[in-house]
């Protein structure tokens, strides 16, 4: 095989960890425009939100901080101890099903019967509330993130290519690991909706919110039930990204690229949400790698939104999702 | 009875019908694998009030959007005004001067009834974008001028109270009536009304029958009309095309319609599969 | 009794549609416009004029212009900061260009030059609809921003990658570079906006308006009434990027006088304007201008009263400023959804009753 063909393969599969972070946080967005019907434009800000959360609690870090000192002139930062990962997550579960609640209380009981435009833009009006509380609850300085998930050249990989193609391929670990976790977060939710009584609630809302509720599904119970599971998504996909290059607001902006993968697979589709999120991971790599001499680098940065502005032109179903027949 | 010549005829009532002014020939319109329309033909003459009636599902309203232009058969053809139709979208249908109202009303929520009624006349505003800009020279004009005709069709259908309420407070009979003042303001040669009375009370029905009246009388607009109540669609019509299962089953005048067997059969729920 | 509109008669259509048909107003108005033109510039003082008055002139008639799009016609956006980029690139382009163009034909050129790309990114709206065309609108936002920071030719190759106003002058007086006064700064902008608000109210209150409002209200309702979307949309597109481009324009040649494309029109910008609209009301004129006043100054005044009152360090600050202004959209959103241009009526309402309660 010749080089070229090479670098291409190892950038291809490199683009495959950014590339489940963006099904990851596209994930959420399905979970949610299923059963609510509602675009949720702070999905990335609630996966930025919960790393926060996490690393807060892991290094005992004292909430609001900067805002008590602020006030009372105090001098407080941290409890002085460090809570095991485990233990961390788990709070920090906690603390995104809390968020579904408040989320669902002060903002979607009161929006109920909106356009869904209007519910649009109070997602992105929820998105700058969530950044801006994140940043003074835990500080606005990029954090370490590190919840045991080894990371580091894969010699395994490295040494397997290069008796293959006399070439060896540069994957981090911690890809190999996020692929591993997507697809047992992915089974999981498959699971639950397929087996459990709340799963096949939340599959009926999605299929028809009438008919669900008048077989008496309350419509409250799976909202705050989905969001808390797009909160647990972001955690994850929150874990991910912050254990590759720290929690960050950059966080938020890469999430914003799980649009496009939503326009790919289909705003309904949890598999579409997976293959579109790899798919434009792989592709914004690849397309960089090849476009790079003929017209410079960084085109990571719009790649995607132009795939999907051409394929809202040819295909506005996306790959997977279904086709949307107008009435008169 | 009727006088069928190339000349129209004159109705019990003693109004002259003119010629033939749209004619739908062998019309059939599929969705997938299924007929929604099966090859239909009929004509509506100018300044008569032609009904399509028949029961659920049986085709009228899909009739009504080709002939509106949002379906395009798959077969057959349009003949408007002596000349055959070519295909159109929508809004190049409405400017050959056929406007419609909805079934489930299709209005401006978010502007005023004034607001809603003056863009009934679009088509007939004919200020540049300059103009508009800078409200100088013929924008200005032309809006005034728009305005009294606007008025005029908010006094004939009697609804001067309304003319500056945003439109989504209003009930629904109001509704209806602005509706139709829209599609009226258009001065329309034909205009295509799809169920015009549905969910109106007896008295709401009263007013509107008598406003189809009018506008046919004192404008000569062609009317054509889907209804289900067929005490109403019998006292108004001129002509009445029957459909069923997207088949016409009979074409006439009232009486000749109401003593048609196969549309008391339809009517009466006769067994389809013989 | 003092807000009232009882023997206030209309005698014909045309004083009946004219934009402030309430006598009161049409006073408050051109005091206001007086005011504006006479006494500011008498009392405006540098630290005012750069962190309220200009920004916040410039930010309305960026607000106008979404407003137009999305207010107006329905279409979501959040490209904007791109096209003000576009707009400031173009002034850039021309005037080094063309250094004999007077500046202000360059900053309408730049309007339209946006207009056209507005319009080419509008395209896909006649396909797509609601957040669909957020997204479309995105790879405007991050293409464009894109292409500035790294196309040589957009930049005039400067090693620096940025771009810097020249000097230059009208009827005798320096509009822009580093010696422009923040007197001629402040007319300029003023002239801008004032008339920019001019033309807005004049295309919303006709035949084009009600265009855009019915493809907004029921798109097919529309075309049954004869509106062609395809250009109903564009034309849309085309006047509120004109207006963007301009505001742009301005932002660049007299505000920064230098600017980075990556820096000075980031998508934060695009949901600043947005939330402007919002805000201040969608579908209003006056809702652009109240919008624009109350962004422009929130942040200056929880500066003043934290940072220099309280102390607090200044980033402490900002993250409370955007959680305000998000929980602000939210509150907006569920109580009255068109702003506080909506508010302003009702206030206006119960003060015609006053002191009167029925």
């Amino acid at each position: 095989m010749s080089d070229t063909v090479l670098f291409a393969l190892e950038a291809g599969l490199n683009g495959l960890t950014v590339g489940i972070m963006y099904s990851l946080v596209a994930l959420g967005f399905v979970l949610i425009f299923k059963a609510s019907g509602i675009f949720n434009f702070a999905q990335g800000v609630m996966a930025l939100f919960a790393a926060l959360t996490l690393v807060g609690f892991q290094t005992g870090q004292v909430p609001f901080s900067h805002l008590i000192n602020a006030i009372f002139g105090a001098h407080v930062s941290d409890f002085g101890f460090t809570m095991p990962a485990f233990l961390a997550i788990i709070l920090t579960v906690v603390v995104m099903v809390l968020l579904a609640l408040l989320i669902e209380r002060l903002v979607l009981k009161h929006l109920v019967n909106q356009e869904p435009i209007i519910l649009f833009m109070a997602t992105i009006g929820l998105a700058y509330f969530l950044e801006g509380l994140g940043d003074i609850m835990w500080g606005a300085e990029v954090k370490r993130l590190d919840v045991g998930i080894p990371q580091g050249m894969s010699s395994w990989v490295d040494e397997t290519t290069y008796n293959l193609f006399g070439y060896g391929f540069y994957i981090d670990t911690l890809s190999l690991w996020a692929l591993l976790i997507a697809a047992v977060l992915v089974t999981g939710l498959v699971v639950f909706s397929q087996y459990t009584k709340q799963g096949r609630a939340l599959r009926a809302v999605a299929d028809d919110h009438q008919a669900a509720l008048s077989v008496g599904i309350s419509l409250r119970f799976i909202w705050v039930l989905t969001w808390s599971i797009a909160g647990i998504v972001a955690l994850v996909a929150g874990i991910m990204w912050g254990s590759k290059s720290g929690v960050q607001f950059s966080l938020s902006l890469i999430a914003l690229k799980a649009l496009p993968v939503l326009i790919l697979g289909g705003f309904t589709s949890i598999p579409g949400a997976i293959v579109g999120g790899l798919l434009i991971g792989v592709g914004e790599k690849l397309f960089d790698f090849f476009m790079q001499p003929v017209i410079g680098g960084a085109t990571e940065n719009w790649f995607a939104y132009m795939l999907a502005l051409v394929f809202l032109l040819f295909r506005p179903q996306g790959l997977f999702g279904e086709r949307i027949i107008e009435r008169v | 009875m009727l006088d069928n010549t190339q000349d129209g005829y004159v109705t019990a009532d003693g109004r002259q019908i003119g010629p033939v002014v749209l004619e739908l020939k062998n019309i059939t319109l599929r969705f997938g694998g299924v007929e929604a329309i099966k090859n239909i033909s009929f004509d509506i003459r100018t300044g008569e009030i032609r009904a399509i009636i028949g029961p659920n599902g049986a085709g009228k309203s899909s009739m009504m959007n080709v002939i509106s232009g949002f379906y395009v058969p798959q077969e057959g053809e349009i003949i408007y005004k002596g000349y055959k139709r070519a295909k159109m979208a929508p809004y190049q249908v409405a400017r050959t001067g056929i406007a419609r109202t909805f079934q489930n009303i299709a209005l401006f929520e978010g502007m005023s009834v004034l607001d809603n009624i003056m863009t009934g006349r679009m088509n007939l505003m004919k200020s540049g974008f300059l103009s508009q800009a800078m409200w100088w020279g013929k924008a200005s004009r032309e809006e005034d001028e728009h305005r009294e005709k606007v008025e005029k069709v908010i006094d004939f259908l009697e609804i001067q109270h309304i003319r500056k309420t945003p439109v989504a407070r209003l009930p629904y009979g109001l509704k209806k009536r602005v509706e139709l003042a829209r599609a009226l303001a258009a001065e329309p040669q034909i205009l295509l009304l799809d169920e015009p009375m549905a969910g109106m009370n007896v008295e709401e029905k009263e007013d509107m029958s008598r406003f189809i009246l009018d506008v046919n009388d004192e404008f000569g607009t062609t009317i054509v009309l889907i209804e289900h109540d067929m005490g109403v669609v019998m006292d108004l019509s001129d002509r009445v095309v029957v459909m069923d299962y997207g088949k016409k089953i009979g074409d006439g005048t009232p009486d000749e319609v109401r003593n048609n067997q196969d549309v008391i059969d339809a009517y009466l729920g006769v067994s389809h599969d013989e | 009794m003092l807000y009232r509109e009882a023997g206030d008669f209309k005698t014909s259509y045309a004083s009946d549609n004219q934009t402030f048909p309430i006598r009161f107003d049409r006073a408050a108005y051109w005091v206001a416009i007086a005011a504006a033109f006479l006494v500011v510039p008498m009392v405006l003082g540098d630290y005012w004029a750069n962190s309220i008055v200009i920004p916040f002139l410039i930010y309305v008639i960026a607000a106008l212009g979404l407003n137009i799009l999305i207010g107006y016609t329905g279409l979501l956006s959040l490209g904007t900061a791109a096209f003000m980029a576009v707009g400031a690139y173009a002034t850039f382009k021309l005037t080094t260009a063309f250094p004999g163009m007077p500046i202000y034909i360059v900053f309408l050129l730049s309007g339209l030059v946006t207009s056209a790309v507005g319009v080419l990114f509008g395209l896909p709206s006649l396909k797509i609809k609601g957040f669909y065309l957020a997204v479309a609108t995105l790879a405007a936002q991050f293409f464009l921003i894109w292409l500035f920071t790294r196309v040589e030719w957009f930049y005039n190759y400067s090693p620096t990658g940025q771009i810097s106003m020249p000097e230059r002058s009208m009827f005798g007086v320096i509009i822009t570079g580093a010696s422009a006064s923040s007197t001629a700064v402040y007319f300029t902008c003023l002239i801008f906006t004032v008339a920019m608000a001019w033309l807005a109210r004049n295309l919303t209150r006709g035949t084009m308006g009600r265009t855009w409002m019915a493809i907004r209200d029921m798109d097919i309702a529309a075309e049954i009434i004869g509106v062609n979307p395809l250009i109903a949309k564009l034309s849309s597109f085309a006047v509120s990027s004109f207006f963007v481009g301009v505001a742009g324009a301005l932002t660049f040649g007299v505000y920064l006088g230098a600017a980075e494309a990556g820096e000075a029109f980031s998508i934060n910008k695009s949901f600043l304007v947005l939330f402007m609209v919002i805000i201040g009301g969608l579908g209003s004129i006056l809702g652009s201008f109240l919008g624009a006043a109350f962004l422009v100054v929130l942040p200056v005044l929880l500066k003043l009263m934290l940072v220099d009152g309280f102390g607090w360090p200044a980033d402490l600050a900002r993250h409370l400023e955007v959680m305000i202004i998000g929980a602000l959209i939210i509150v907006v959103l569920i109580v009255e959804p068109h702003g506080m241009a909506a508010l302003w009526r009702t206030i206006k309402e119960k003060l015609r009753l006053w002191p009167f309660p029925h």
